[in-house]
């Protein structure tokens, strides 16, 4: 497990029972009563550290290198996946993942930005920022989706739309337009979670939903904190300041009216416990889809356009 | 003409962009040019041929018949729904920008004829905090495609915008689903929308409705694209092309229909109206 430099305090014990679980080997029930106790002992530690993030602190959690990526909600929540490739123009590009997928044995499509672990996937996945062929092979997927009546669910997770010299030879920007305007008209559901970074444009282009979720310690944000730190404070390493005052944390994007629920994380991070954070999503997205499932078409186009129409607060006196 | 008593302008309806002196320098060629005769050129350097940024007043007056245009929502101005605070806090911001342009924000809306032709406006003012795109423009650029829906009528945005607003977090962003929403229904409508793209246009205004137009027209030498060009260059720790992002660049690249100049951009649209309306 990578530490984070907030999480001191849980080192010790997180120590001694990876050792008390090394050591013990087979012989696991001499050992197994301690090590309950010490991992009861470091959750509540932990819990505590987690209920008081800054949001620059939560930053570091969204991104964390061993958090689970798209590809592993996918293949923990959904079966039977079958990726589908290709924006039928240039390229297939690895950073959107797409597919078709059941969920609790219902036909859907699944699709969401995907980062890479080792230095050869973050490579090949482009850091999960996608190129506008990503965004256009997501669009021909949604398409796919109205014409055969199968519910959408996306997952973000990206710093944002890869800023290239293709990308904007491409149309980077006409990519995520295009998206933008086909999902707010989608006659089909659409369900959206933020699992990791929301990032800026690049995440908002699979994030026109007539539900959007978000974890609890992801992040979704109109630029980088360093991004806004570099042009407002004129320094990029000011990333906590600007964190802090672009409020990007779960409990804020839900005060906002952004997101609609936020999904509880296990204590210490979706990446400490992969499981039963793959256990709270299903619970969650199985819920609002029951919500939704029933609704008309017309009805749920018309009700996803009211909602991204309201946002936005001003004055007019 | 509710407008020309925005304080900004002489009673001419004249910019005054240096307050003081007859001359002005060229951004781009460093041409010390006089003013009289700017204006006379519209704005466009006589040496380079550099279409300078305009206020939103002057390009309106520049391309609507005379005495059509009217403003819509003037009334609808900013909030600080962060509470938002760099070096100086939003709020002040805000304020000194509506004291140097004499603007609520950053976008003047309204309906006007272009060569007889009723048409809904949308002119960004990129004087105002650089153009961004916050809940106010995102509002007001929704109700001209709403209200162009309910008149049955076209729709020519004129953007000049570095994106986004950032000062006011993810609510800035969502202008972005927001404003593309609002074109998609008048595109299904079958009401025509034309995207004038001025110097510069990116980030969250290209990535949402500036580039859905059912035509896309640039001006001359115009900065288009998502990523600014310094953004990019730091990405990919190499110089860039020559003339990339430019109009002319992303003309060749397909992304626009035409480029524009500024003393054909009223004929051109008028034009454009006539085969679309
Ligand atoms: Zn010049």
């Amino acid at each position: 497990m990578q530490r984070l430099d907030f999480e001191s305090a849980v080192e010790k014990i997180e120590d001694k029972i990876e050792r008390l679980k090394i050591a013990s080997g087979q012989d696991k029930a001499s050992t197994e009563e301690e090590i309950q106790k010490l991992e009861q002992k470091a959750a509540k530690i932990l819990s505590n550290i987690y209920s008081k993030l800054t949001p620059w602190q939560i930053t570091q959690v969204a991104r964390h290198p061993q958090r689970p990526y798209t590809m592993d909600y996918i293949q923990n929540i959904f079966t039977e996946f079958m990726e589908l490739h290709g924006d039928r123009c240039f390229s297939d590009d690895p950073a959107m993942l797409c597919g078709l997928a059941k969920f609790n044995g219902d036909p859907v499509v699944v699709m969401g930005q995907q980062k890479g672990r080792t230095i050869k996937e973050k490579v090949r996945y482009n850091f999960g920022m996608p190129h506008p062929e990503g965004f256009r092979k997501s669009l021909r997927i949604m398409e796919l989706a109205e014409r055969f009546s199968l519910p959408v669910f996306t997952f973000i997770d990206t710093p944002g739309a890869y800023p290239g010299v293709g990308a904007e030879e491409r149309g980077q920007s006409e990519a995520i337009a295009a998206n933008l305007m086909k999902m707010s008209g989608l006659r089909t559901p659409i369900i959206s979670t933020v699992i990791g970074e929301g990032g800026s444009g690049g995440a908002l282009a699979i994030g026109v939903a007539d539900r959007v979720l978000m974890l609890e310690f992801a992040t979704y944000s109109v630029i980088s904190p360093e991004g806004c730190a570099a042009i407002l404070w004129k320094d990029g390493t000011k990333g906590s300041l600007a964190a802090n005052a672009l409020k990007i944390d779960a409990a804020s994007l839900l005060k906002s009216g952004v997101v609609d629920a936020v999904v509880p994380e296990p204590a210490g991070g979706a990446h400490r416990n992969p499981g039963d954070t793959f256990n709270n999503l299903k619970a969650c997205l199985t819920e609002v889809f029951s919500e939704i499932k029933h609704t008309t078409v017309d009805k749920l186009v018309k009700n996803r356009y009211n909602k991204f129409r309201s946002l936005g607060l001003f004055t007019e006196e | 003409m509710g407008w020309f008593k925005n304080s900004f302008f002489s009673v001419e309806g004249k910019s005054v962009k240096v307050p003081q002196g007859l001359w002005v320098k060229c951004e781009h060629c460093a041409e010390i040019i006089y003013k009289k005769e700017l204006e006379r050129d519209l704005e466009v350097c006589p040496k380079c041929s550099y279409h300078f940024r305009l206020p939103a007043f002057e390009r309106i007056n520049m391309l609507f018949d005379k005495d059509t245009f009217e403003e819509f929502d003037p009334l609808v101005g900013p909030t600080d729904p962060l509470g938002f605070k760099d070096i100086k806090k939003y709020k002040d911001k805000i304020k000194s920008y509506q004291k140097k342009t004499g603007q609520k924000d950053a976008l003047i809306s309204g309906l006007g004829c272009i060569n007889g032709r009723k048409v809904m406006t949308a002119v960004f003012d990129f004087a105002f905090m650089g153009g961004s795109m916050g809940a106010v423009v995102g509002e007001k650029i929704t109700r001209v495609f709403e209200r162009a829906l309910d008149k049955r009528c076209g729709v020519i945005t004129f953007t000049a915008s570095g994106g986004a607003r950032m000062q006011e977090g993810i609510l800035s962003l969502m202008q972005m689903a927001k404003t593309a929403a609002a074109a998609g229904r008048l595109k299904e409508a079958g009401l025509p929308f034309i995207s004038v793209l001025t110097d510069p246009t990116t980030g969250g205004v290209t990535a949402s409705f500036a580039m859905l137009g059912d035509i896309i027209v640039a001006e001359p030498g115009a900065l288009i694209g998502f990523a600014g060009p310094r953004v990019i260059a730091q990405t990919i720790k190499q110089t860039l092309p020559e003339g990339f992002q430019r109009a002319e660049y992303i003309l060749e690249h397909g992304m626009i229909d035409m480029i524009v100049e500024r003393k054909n951009m009223k004929e051109s649209l008028g034009r454009l109206l006539e085969y679309l309306g």
